[in-house]
C-alpha cells in the first residue's frame, strides 16, 4: 500500500503531489496540469480534465538538430498552454512518468522551477478510474519570459561525460541488465534505438530505472528504500557529482528526479545524449 | 510483383492527406475503438495466450492470429493485454480490416514503413517498434501460410 507523500522521508516531498492533490486543484488557475506521454494517442483518447499535452517529439525537441528548443519557442510554448512564470505546473503521464519526469527536467533548463509530478502518473490515475476527459481546454495565451537555456547545472554533454570518466567520477546507468552489460544493443522492446557499440561507461553503476518505483501503482517507493538502492547498495552519496544516463535521456531522467528531489542529491546531471550518443563515438572507453 | 493490398492502399492515400496530429489520432482512436471486432474469439484462443503469437517488441502485449478463408487467403485476429495500448488496437484493427483476404504475397511483403505512414514521423521509436513487431507477425502468419500451400 501506498504510504502518503510526507511519510515517505524524501528529501524535498513537495516534488511530488498525490492523484488526490490534483483532483482538488483541478479548477486552481495557479495551477497548470501537464500530460507528457509516448504513446502519442492517449491525451486525445483522455486526459485530467483541463489538463494540456506536452508532446516530446514536437514541443521540446528541435525538429532539425538533436537538441531541445530554443528560449523563443519555451516562451511560445508557455503562452499557448496558459502558463506565467508563476504557475505550479504538474506533470503527469504513461510510461510511470517517464516523459513526465523528461518534459519537467526541459521546463527546469529555461528556468521554470515551480514544478511538480502527479505520483503514479496516468497509470494510478486510471487504477482509481478517475474521470478523463476529451475535451482540449484553451487558456488565454500568457506573457512568458523565460531566460536563455541552462545547459550548464543538470545537463551533460559528452565531452563532460568523458571528463567524468576521466576523473573516476560516478555515474549511475538506468538502462535494463543487458544493455548494461552489452549483451543486448538496446532496450528489449526498443530494437531501433541501438548503438554500434554495446556495454556501459567505464565507472557506471547499474541501477535500472524501475528500481525506483513500486509495480503495483507506479508510485515511487519511500526514501529509505530508494537510499537502501543507491546508497548500501551501490555507494553513491550526495555530495557526489553524478551523471546519469539510459539511451536518449528519458528514463535517466526519471532518475535524475529521484536523485535531486526525492534523494536531495544537489549535484546530478542528465546526459541526455546518453548511449545512442556514447554507443556510437569513436574512440570513446567502454566497459562490458 | 507484389504491391500494398487495395485497402490498405486506400487507407495509408486517406491518411497522407492528414496533416494535423489531433486529426491523426481521432481517427486512429476511432479504428482502436472498434478493436472488438477484429478481437480473436474463444474458439481460436484464450488467455494466457501461446507466446508465439505474442509480436515482438510490443509492449502493449498485442497478440496474432491468422485463420484460414475459403480462397485460402488469411483472417488475421488479435488481442492486446494493456488497457492503454490504444495504438497497438487502432493497427489491430488497420491489418485485421485490410489485409484479411488480401493476397498473401502481399501480405508478406507489406512494409514496416505504414506504421510511420499511419502514425506519424513523430513517433517515438519505442513505440514505432512496437507497432512493427504486430506486423511482422501478420507477415509471419502469410509467409507461413505460403511456405504450406507451396508445391
Amino acid at each position: 500500500m501506498t504510504t502518503p507523500i510526507d511519510a515517505r522521508g524524501y528529501a524535498h516531498p513537495s516534488a511530488l503531489v498525490s492523484t488526490d492533490w490534483v483532483a482538488a486543484h483541478l479548477n486552481d488557475p495557479g495551477v497548470r496540469i501537464v500530460e507528457s506521454n509516448e504513446d502519442p494517442l492517449l491525451y486525445t483518447a483522455g486526459h485530467i480534465l483541463g489538463a494540456v499535452q506536452v508532446d516530446w517529439a514536437r514541443d521540446l525537441n528541435d525538429p532539425l538538430r538533436r537538441d531541445y528548443l530554443q528560449r523563443g519557442e519555451f516562451e511560445a510554448l508557455m503562452s499557448r498552454s496558459g502558463i506565467t512564470p508563476e504557475t505550479l505546473v504538474v506533470f503527469y503521464g504513461d510510461k510511470n512518468n517517464w516523459w513526465a519526469a523528461y518534459a519537467l527536467w526541459v521546463f527546469l533548463l529555461f528556468g521554470h522551477s515551480n514544478v511538480k509530478i502527479m505520483d503514479g502518473g496516468r497509470a494510478k490515475w486510471e487504477l482509481e478510474a478517475r474521470p478523463l476527459t476529451r475535451e482540449v481546454p484553451h487558456y488565454p495565451a500568457t506573457a512568458y519570459t523565460a531566460h536563455d537555456r541552462d545547459d550548464r547545472t543538470i545537463r551533460a554533454f559528452r565531452d563532460q561525460v568523458l571528463t567524468h570518466v576521466e576523473a573516476g567520477l560516478p555515474l549511475v546507468d538506468v538502462r535494463s541488465p543487458g544493455e548494461f552489460t552489452g549483451e543486448k544493443l538496446h532496450m528489449p522492446e526498443y530494437p531501433q534505438e541501438g548503438a554500434l557499440r554495446g556495454g556501459h561507461i567505464p565507472g557506471a553503476q547499474s541501477v535500472p530505472w524501475s528500481r525506483a518505483v513500486n509495480t503495483e501503482d507506479g508510485t515511487f517507493k519511500p526514501a529509505d528504500e530508494l537510499r537502501a538502492i543507491y546508497e548500501g547498495e551501490k555507494g553513491l552519496a550526495a555530495e557526489q557529482d553524478i551523471i546519469a544516463y539510459c539511451r536518449i535521456g528519458e528514463r535517466s531522467s526519471h532518475t535524475w528526479f529521484v536523485l535531486t528531489y526525492l534523494l536531495g542529491y544537489p549535484h546530478v546531471r542528465n546526459y541526455d545524449g546518453s548511449w545512442t550518443e556514447w554507443g556510437n563515438l569513436v574512440g570513446v572507453p567502454i566497459e562490458k | 510483383m507484389t504491391s500494398i493490398p487495395e485497402g490498405l492502399a486506400e487507407l495509408l492515400a486517406d491518411f497522407a492527406t492528414i496533416s494535423d496530429r489531433t486529426e491523426r489520432a481521432e481517427l486512429l482512436i476511432e479504428m482502436a475503438d472498434r478493436f472488438p471486432e477484429v478481437k480473436v474469439a474463444p474458439a481460436v484462443a484464450v488467455p494466457p495466450y501461446d507466446d508465439r503469437h505474442r509480436a515482438p517488441a510490443c509492449e502493449s502485449e498485442a497478440y496474432v492470429w491468422a485463420t484460414d478463408r475459403p480462397d485460402e487467403t488469411l483472417t488475421y485476429r488479435f488481442d492486446v493485454l494493456n488497457p492503454q495500448g490504444l495504438s497497438a488496437k487502432a493497427l489491430a484493427v488497420i491489418a485485421g480490416e485490410t489485409l484479411s483476404g488480401a493476397p498473401l504475397e502481399q501480405v508478406a511483403a507489406v512494409p514496416d514503413d505504414i506504421v510511420f505512414q499511419l502514425f506519424g514521423r513523430e513517433l517515438t521509436m519505442g513505440k514505432g517498434a512496437g507497432l512493427m513487431g504486430i506486423l511482422s507477425l501478420v507477415r509471419a502468419e502469410a509467409k507461413r501460410r505460403l511456405a504450406a500451400q507451396a508445391p
